[in-house]
């Protein structure tokens, strides 16, 4: 089938329903791209990131960054998170400390809203970093046992959370 | 290294073995990582970026890999073996592009490679034939560790390895499975398979080609989440549920074709193999739809009389820099249509 504005090959079928009348609209992805009916279908993440970071429609992010605070640079690397915002790429790994709130709505809008780690950790890290995760890993699992009702799996897991932010102590 | 010591065969993960092959070209896992104490590459200064550059180059060829192990200097080589890494899938385009010292390691076999400063200071991966992504992860894990054990890797208790770019950081990993769909596309079930991958935080890409457009049914699938959940579980989603979900549908929809539009499949496949073996010119782009078709053919046993080892190195040799380095001179497009054709009518004619 073929797209009713450029004739490319249709992908996009849609079917309407107005005053009992039924009107069927064909479209290649593009034209449904621009008449706003569909979204574009590959977009690479860094795009997709600047995108977020330069959005412009008062969500969190943004309101966030309109703050004084956006103009508050690194003390290792001197970006700032406009800096960041405009290049997209970080400048130093404290930035992830110096930006604090913003970096971590960043991080949750691309990471699926998730905001903390859980998997390797470097054997030389810290004693006290390895724990944090490992306490991070079944805080995680808790609240999915909590949240799926399955309740001795939950108090099982929160006697070794108890156990281990002891230790942590 | 030479770029001819490799531009004349395919990479072992492409030669058509492993599980699943009918279906999964490959799996591959690259795992980002950054030293400790230094900017990442935005940042860094010009000698910072040589020290992380000599230390890592140091640390990547003294690691114990069973085989010949090759250190190239991206910044000194010349364009076209640059383009031949790319096409191997050795190196990024960006870190072909890139600036100031920067390296690539390579295993002979290419199961194993290493970029630095790239736009991170250490990119690892591994990658093999069909579909095999725990054995990926064993093998780039203890390498991981190895590296680890003489550099120190930027790591937060929150956010866990730290990256340049929020999209990497956690893990630092990205799993891929490079898929052969030539039934889900012929039947128009391709859409209904990008769009379910995309409501599951996948990401799409072609294999071939210039950009993200995929050419000739080969899709790249991949994960985008990389924080909140461990490189297992992340393995596990994909090796366990989403790539047997996709193989199985890409199967059924081969088992369709043959017992209702026999005669469909067969004219595609048969006039695909009827112009590789006759055309004086052929295209990059042209070449690649049409060795998808026949690939196809001899997954289905439509075809017999040629192995898929030849339809896969096809693919491969007839890419843009391994046609100029194999033929010992740079050619203009025309030249390079002229080359492939010869190429391909060479190597099907000889079955």
């Amino acid at each position: 089938m073929k797209c009713q504005c450029c004739k490319a090959s249709a992908t996009i079928h849609i079917t309407e329903i107005h005053d009992g009348q039924r009107v069927e609209t064909h479209l290649c992805e593009q034209c449904a791209q621009k008449q706003g009916v569909a979204v574009k279908s590959q977009i690479p993440l860094n795009e997709l990131l600047t995108t977020l970071l330069s959005s412009k429609k008062g969500n969190q992010i943004d309101t966030i960054s309109e703050d004084s605070a956006s103009n508050h640079s690194c003390p290792e690397c001197q970006m700032s998170y406009n800096d960041f915002r405009k290049e997209g790429l970080l400048g130093c790994p404290n930035d992830y400390e110096a930006f604090g709130d913003q970096i971590k709505a960043v991080i949750e809008s691309a990471q699926s809203q998730n905001d903390t780690h859980k998997g390797k950790v470097p054997k030389s890290a810290p004693e006290k970093t390895k724990k944090q995760v490992e306490i991070n890993k079944l805080q995680q699992e808790l609240d999915k046992a909590v949240k799926e009702e399955k309740y001795e799996l939950a108090a099982e897991l929160r006697d070794k959370l108890a156990k281990l932010e002891n230790e942590a102590q | 290294m030479k770029p001819s010591d490799i531009s004349n065969n395919i990479s072992e993960w492409f030669n058509g073995s492993g599980p699943r092959a009918d279906v999964v070209i490959s799996s591959r896992i690259r795992l980002a990582r950054n030293m400790a104490g230094y900017a990442f590459l935005s940042r860094l200064s010009d000698q910072s970026q040589r020290q992380i550059h000599d230390k890592l180059k140091e640390t990547i060829l003294s690691l114990e890999l069973g085989e010949k192990v090759w250190f190239i200097d991206i910044d000194g080589a010349p364009a076209i073996d640059r383009e031949l890494l790319i096409e191997r899938h050795l190196i990024s385009r960006r870190h072909a592009k890139g600036k100031g010292p920067r390296g690539a390691v390579i295993a002979k076999s290419e199961c194993f490679s290493a970029m630095i400063n790239e736009e991170d200071h250490l990119r690892i991966q591994v990658i093999q034939a069909g579909l095999q992504l725990k054995k990926c992860w064993e093998k780039i894990s203890r390498y991981d560790d190895l590296i680890e054990d003489k550099v120190q890797f930027a790591f937060s208790k929150q956010y866990g390895y730290l990256t340049a770019c929020p999209t990497n950081v956690g893990t630092g990993i990205r799993v891929s499975v490079m898929l052969h769909l030539p039934a889900l596309k012929m039947t128009n079930q391709i859409d209904k398979f990008m769009n379910a991958a995309r409501d599951m935080d996948f990401a799409v890409r072609g294999l071939f080609g210039e950009g993200s457009e995929a050419v000739g049914d080969f899709f790249q699938l991949s994960n985008q989440v990389t924080l909140g959940k461990s490189e297992m579980e992340i393995i596990e989603e994909f090796s366990e549920q989403i790539v047997p979900r996709i193989i199985d549908y890409e199967l059924l929809a081969r088992e369709e074709l043959i017992k209702n539009k026999a005669h469909l499949l067969d004219d595609k496949i048969q006039r695909a193999l009827g112009v590789l073996k006759s055309a004086r010119m052929i295209s990059s782009k042209e070449a690649l739809f049409l060795l998808s078709n026949v690939r196809m053919g001899v997954n289905l046993k439509r075809i017999t009389d040629i192995p898929i080892s030849t339809v896969n190195e096809l693919f491969m040799l007839t890419l843009p820099a391994h046609l100029q380095i194999n033929s010992g001179s740079e050619l203009d497009a025309d030249g390079r249509d002229l080359m492939r054709a010869q190429i391909i009518r060479g190597k099907l004619s000889l079955n």
